[in-house]
């Protein structure tokens, strides 16, 4: 860094060095957003797919979309899909990382591969082996939940009531997250000093109020952007919930919004209403994260 | 009061007892693999594999289809890792071994980029890709696999090249090297293993993508690997589902996967913390 302050004249070198990134971006992520704050203020419909212009109707996508329980019951589904996941991955995974560092190195070992294996599973890969286990005949819980005295699970259909399908959907979620969020607080676990902890407990903290008191407020910035990631990732999940429409029904109930604007853009071909929904997502998206990349900022200026 | 502080033994066995669960499918879909179909066809679930054979593989591979997604995999790919790569190493050597005008702002765009969903994107890049007769190309969804990953493997890279101290070079230079040569002997070989984790992360997003791969990839003979699994299970499933074979189809998915994260799962742990990734 050093030269950079000593070579004034360099000026044109950096932009020459970063113009390839900024074209591809500008292709791949500026002009198709651009095109989407366009089309959301037109009307867009098969009749346009097949060349007719498109006529500018401004806010009236988004007067549809404001209007339409249909949308809001989708939006409330998926802010409580996102809400509940991402809790129940940060509590797991920050207990899984509190067990890391109190167990012996094998059990550690161990656990952190078991972590690994499910971490690095293709999302596809994991969700066909997951659509087989809760499999209404041949699925392995069915058959070791109906094994409990008292509990009838035979052909138990998971996939058949909403409730259900997205239970479903939440448990891989956070099977598939815990592991990033496990790792990352336990790597933020690593950096609490030993010898703070011995002198805490040697002036009588109980366990509890070790964690709240001292591992806490360190781990907090971890945290906070790990349950920020979460909640951004699980608003917009798709994949997990496509495959299971695939395997189960694929009735408007089972959406959320990832799969409502998917199906707005290609059954119903409305461009302009799914871009007017998409530009929803982004923009909760963009206002989750703003929080997260002013900390990044801070991070390059340090 | 509740400093009944459990024995390390007993929590050693939980830990165990979890990573078992939560290892299970993994283990339940390679072991599945190898199991004989009319075994698995029981309402009995098989917990080992019995009677191993490889007859699920031969299967799930007979048509053909498989080695022709696999191509398109590969292709797409290395596409995306190769240029993602160049692309983003240049960014990277801007930002942090120079100022200039426009850096903060390039740095607030690329962040934004990042946490651009494609779930949120994916019809207005159908409709580009669409109107420049691209669907269904390598190129197509290479643009724009290469715009999602650049973001983060230029930060990323940041990272190591600001780690390389610039005195090394100057010091090189001093000793008569050129710029350029001092850059490309001394820093270069020191950002090898930035550039082998981040090469890893930008095969891995691309390996793995399904959305944007759906969206742009509508005709059978260009699909990529999670696409032709997503139909492998479909087709199997209008018969009585073959799961052995489904199983076999999976773990060929998922296999390489699994090996190359294995390799650079530490770099990325501590990378993803610093410089958020889509998930």
């Amino acid at each position: 860094m050093s030269i950079a302050t000593t070579r004034r004249r360099g000026i044109r070198a950096p932009h020459v060095l970063i113009l390839p990134a900024i074209v591809i971006l500008v292709l791949g992520m500026g002009y198709p957003m651009i095109w989407q704050v366009v089309t959301s203020f037109q009307k867009y419909g098969l009749q346009q797919q097949f060349g007719k212009p498109a006529p500018f109707v401004w806010f009236d996508n988004y007067v549809k979309l404001a209007t339409d329980p249909q949308l809001w019951l989708v939006v409330g589904k998926s802010l409580a899909f996102c809400l509940i996941t991402a809790a129940v991955t940060l509590a797991i995974g920050t207990l899984l990382a509190l067990l890391m560092s109190a167990v012996t190195k094998t059990a550690r070992l161990v656990l952190q591969i078991a972590l690994l294996l499910a971490w690095s599973m293709p999302v596809v890969s994991a969700m066909t082996v997951w659509i087989w286990l809760f499999d209404r005949r041949r699925g392995a819980i069915n058959y070791l939940l109906d094994m409990i005295p008292g509990v009838d699970m035979n052909r138990f259909d998971w996939l058949s009531t909403p409730l259900t399908f997205l239970l479903v959907a939440s448990i891989i979620v956070v099977w598939m997250s815990v592991p990033f969020v496990a790792f990352s607080i336990y790597a933020g676990l690593t950096q609490v000093s030993d010898e703070v902890m011995e002198a805490a407990q040697l002036d009588g903290a109980n366990g509890w109020q070790r964690f709240w008191g001292i591992i806490l407020p360190m781990i907090r910035p971890v945290v906070s952007i790990v349950l920020l990631l979460q909640l951004i990732w699980d608003l917009r999940v798709f994949t997990q919930i496509k495959l299971l429409q695939d395997a189960g029904s694929k009735s408007g109930d089972y959406d959320l919004l990832g799969t409502y604007i998917y199906k707005l853009g290609t059954s119903a071909q409305d461009f302009g209403m799914a871009s007017a929904v998409s530009i929803l997502v982004l923009g909760i998206t963009i206002a989750l994260s703003w929080f997260y990349i002013r900390s990044l900022l801070k991070e390059d200026a340090a | 009061m509740r400093r009944l502080r459990l024995p390390k033994v007993l929590l050693s066995i939980l830990a165990i007892v979890i990573a078992i669960v939560w290892a299970f499918p993994v283990y339940w879909m390679v072991s599945s693999s190898f199991i004989p179909t009319a075994i698995l066809q029981s309402f009995i679930p098989t917990f080992f594999p019995v009677n191993g054979t490889l007859s699920n593989f031969t299967g799930a591979v007979a048509d053909g289809s498989f080695f022709s997604a696999l191509g398109m995999s590969v292709a797409v790919t290395l596409t995306v890792v190769v240029f993602c790569l160049l692309f983003a190493f240049l960014a990277a050597v801007a930002i942090s071994r120079f100022r200039f005008r426009g850096r903060r702002s390039f740095l607030i765009a690329v962040l934004i980029v990042q946490m651009l969903p494609a779930e949120g994107l994916f019809i207005a890049q159908y409709k580009m890709v669409a109107s420049v007769h691209l669907l269904d190309s390598v190129i197509g969804v290479s643009v724009i696999y290469i715009a999602a990953v650049v973001p983060f493997t230029i930060w990323m890279l940041r990272g190591f090249v600001a780690g390389v101290p610039a005195d090394l070079e100057e010091a090189a230079m001093v000793d008569g090297l050129s710029r350029f040569g001092a850059f490309m002997r001394i820093t270069f070989p020191l950002l090898a293993p930035g550039l082998v984790a981040s090469g890893v992360y930008a095969f891995l997003q691309a390996w793995n993508e399904f959305t944007v791969a759906l969206v742009l990839l509508p005709s059978e003979a260009a699909q990529t690997l999670p696409l032709w699994l997503r139909g492998f299970v479909q087709a199997s499933a209008t018969r009585e589902t073959d799961w052995g074979q489904v199983m076999a189809a999976s773990t060929l998915v998922a296999v390489p996967v699994i090996i190359f994260f294995l390799i650079v799962q530490g770099r990325l742990t501590s990378g993803l913390v610093s410089g958020a990734v889509k998930g």
